[in-house]
């Protein structure tokens, strides 16, 4: 036999292989999805009924429902949303629209991506610092939305700035050359243009929020307060160190309030990107280019 | 060199062979405008000087045709025309352009307000994401116009002089991309002219589409001449031929020398009978 059979053989060969072997790797990855999201599910749906949902702790949490528990997750990544989506975005745009192209910028970019990659006790341990101490807001939901934000905008920055750099920059062009200022551009035909893929970025920062343990552990998550907060220099509850306290914390806690609990926490995250990637479909069908 | 001692003086009163069309009517009472003069122009990106010596004048409400092989700068010298070379970063520009006697470069001059009077249409067709009426409301609403009436007007008027208000006039609300290739460039001519510009500049505006949409696009800039001055960049030399007042060529002989005006003229005779052994090579197609 030639060599060049032998050589179209083996090729074949390892393409064959490579299939089966990248294949199989995939199906290792949803099968340990299905298993997780099976059995938060499976475990967590026998907890959840409207008691459940509206009613406070009781009986040292081993009873009753998660309402001030809901509610300060709510507040929480609600206050996030607002400090971090308007300064996110707005430097997104600044990095992709206007920033010179130059060693300090790229400098700039690096950090902000460097800034993702910092473990979240860190910046805790910043907001600690800084937020509770330092600004005296003490333990309360504000200090810890401000260092949620610290931890989330370079998400937002980074996905805003992506999303942006991916309109045709003939669109750029043409509002300009109808002698729109460059905000004018920016404002009504590039934002609204890159409006799908910046919501993207703003979900994913966000449901990273709402997950987040050790950052509001350190500064304002409330081990048990069956009140709701009355105001921004509150302390809070919240479903992630929530279930930490139930799972580590409290003996004897039935199981089904423990997955119960997190069965809301995936259930919620799950339903607010659910909706935004509908939008995002509807969005895309209109606009392609 | 062929540049002809007349332009070496460039002063607006000097029309080239070109005759202004004849108007008649209340239009006649209005000043004539949107001429450009350019002396001396050259563009360097970074330190590559790719335009060198550019003298020519471009007369008001006639069509003026860019030629020229590919890479020899016409999109560029186009640009200046505007400003868009602005917006890309390191670019100079060299010499004086002016426009009815205003020095567009100068300090003054706001590039924005600069870009109301010159409008571009671009190769490819770039209407925005959002309605056919929205698209052509950008620019008077960019002026400021919000008034319904008044809005309505000028887009109902925009579409029928880019002869495309008959096939869109019942759905204004429909999504632009929903236009074929040569409706969108016309949406496109129709956003530009909705500013009520003196000059439009159009960088192969045919050159993405089919012959019958060129064929509408070039009806088109025969009906508006007499409105605008149109400067065209195109590498169709019968187009060239069939819709252009004047015609400058240009060239740029090696890499290592800026590309520069071998010849500008009035496109019947340029075409005819060239002055340069270089522009009748070109037209000929012996090469670019
Ligand atoms: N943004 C830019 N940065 C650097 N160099 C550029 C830029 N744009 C154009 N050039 C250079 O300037 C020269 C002229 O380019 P230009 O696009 O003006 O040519 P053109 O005549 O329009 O060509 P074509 O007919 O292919 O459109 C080319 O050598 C090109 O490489
Ligand atoms: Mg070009």
């Amino acid at each position: 036999m030639s060599d060049r059979n032998r050589r179209a053989r083996n090729a074949r060969t390892v393409e064959a292989v490579m299939k089966v072997v990248t294949g199989a790797c995939v199906a290792l990855v949803v099968g340990a999805a299905v298993l997780i999201l099976g059995k938060i599910v499976i475990s967590g749906i026998p907890g959840i009924s409207l008691e459940f949902l509206f009613s406070k702790p009781g009986m040292g949490m081993r009873a009753g429902g998660i309402f001030p528990i809901i509610v300060g997750t709510l507040m929480l990544v609600t206050l996030t949303a607002v400090l971090v989506l308007p300064l996110g975005i707005m430097a997104g745009i600044y990095l992709a629209e206007y920033a010179p192209k130059n060693i300090v910028t790229r400098i700039v970019r690096l950090s902000i991506a460097n800034m993702a990659g910092v473990p979240s006790i860190v910046y805790g341990l910043f907001g600690l610092a800084v937020f509770v101490l330092l600004m005296q807001f003490g333990k309360s939901l504000l200090a810890s939305a401000l260092t949620l934000t610290c931890l989330t905008l370079p998400v937002i920055i980074t996905s805003t700035e992506e999303a942006l750099r991916q309109i045709p920059s003939d669109l750029r062009q043409a509002a300009l050359a109808l002698g729109a200022t460059r905000w004018r551009a920016i404002y009504k035909v590039i934002l609204p243009a890159a409006a799908p893929g910046i919501v993207t970025g703003s979900i994913l920062g966000l449901s990273r929020a709402a997950g987040e343990t050790a950052p509001i552990l350190v500064t304002g998550a409330a081990f048990f307060l069956p009140r709701l907060p009355d105001s921004v220099f509150s302390q809070y509850m919240s479903l992630p160190y929530h279930l930490y306290v139930l799972a580590t914390q409290v003996p004897n806690v039935p199981p089904e309030i423990t997955w119960g609990t997190a069965f809301v926490l995936v259930a919620g995250v799950s339903i607010v990107s659910m909706i935004a990637g509908a939008w995002r479909s509807v969005q895309r069908r209109k606009v392609k280019w | 060199m062929v540049m002809s001692a007349a332009l070496e003086e460039v002063t607006m009163e000097a029309p080239l062979r070109l005759v202004e069309p004849v108007r008649i009517g209340a239009a006649s009472a209005e000043k004539v405008s949107g001429s450009f003069a350019l002396k001396d122009v050259s563009v360097a990106y970074g330190n590559e000087t790719v335009i060198a010596g550019v003298n020519m004048l471009v007369p008001s409400r006639a069509v003026t045709a860019l030629i020229g092989p590919s890479g020899c700068g016409k999109s560029t010298l186009l640009r200046c025309l505007n400003r868009m070379n602005d917006e890309i970063g390191n670019v100079r520009v060299g010499g004086a352009v002016t426009l009815d006697g205003l020095d567009i470069y100068q300090k003054s001059v706001d590039p924005v307000d600069l870009r109301m009077r010159v409008g571009q249409v671009f190769q490819r067709p770039n209407p925005f994401p959002m309605s056919i009426y929205d698209n052509v409301a950008f620019g008077p609403r960019t002026q400021g116009v919000r008034k319904r009436e008044e809005l309505d007007a000028i887009i109902e008027a925009a579409l029928r002089d880019a002869a495309l208000w008959d096939e869109v006039k019942n759905h204004l609300k429909k999504h632009a991309f929903e236009l074929s290739g040569g409706q969108q460039q016309r949406l496109c001519i129709a956003r530009a002219l909705a500013t009520k510009p003196e000059v439009l500049l159009m960088d192969e505006p045919a050159s993405a589409l089919d012959p019958i949409s060129t064929q509408q696009i070039e009806d088109t800039i025969a009906e508006l001449k007499d409105m605008v001055t149109i400067v065209i960049v195109t590498h169709n030399m019968q187009q060239a031929a069939r819709i252009s007042d004047q015609t400058a060529f240009m060239l740029r002989e090696s890499m290592d020398q800026p590309a520069h005006l071998v010849e500008v003229g009035e496109t019947k005779r340029l075409f005819t009978n060239p002055d340069d052994k270089r522009t009748e090579s070109y037209i000929t197609g012996r090469f670019g």
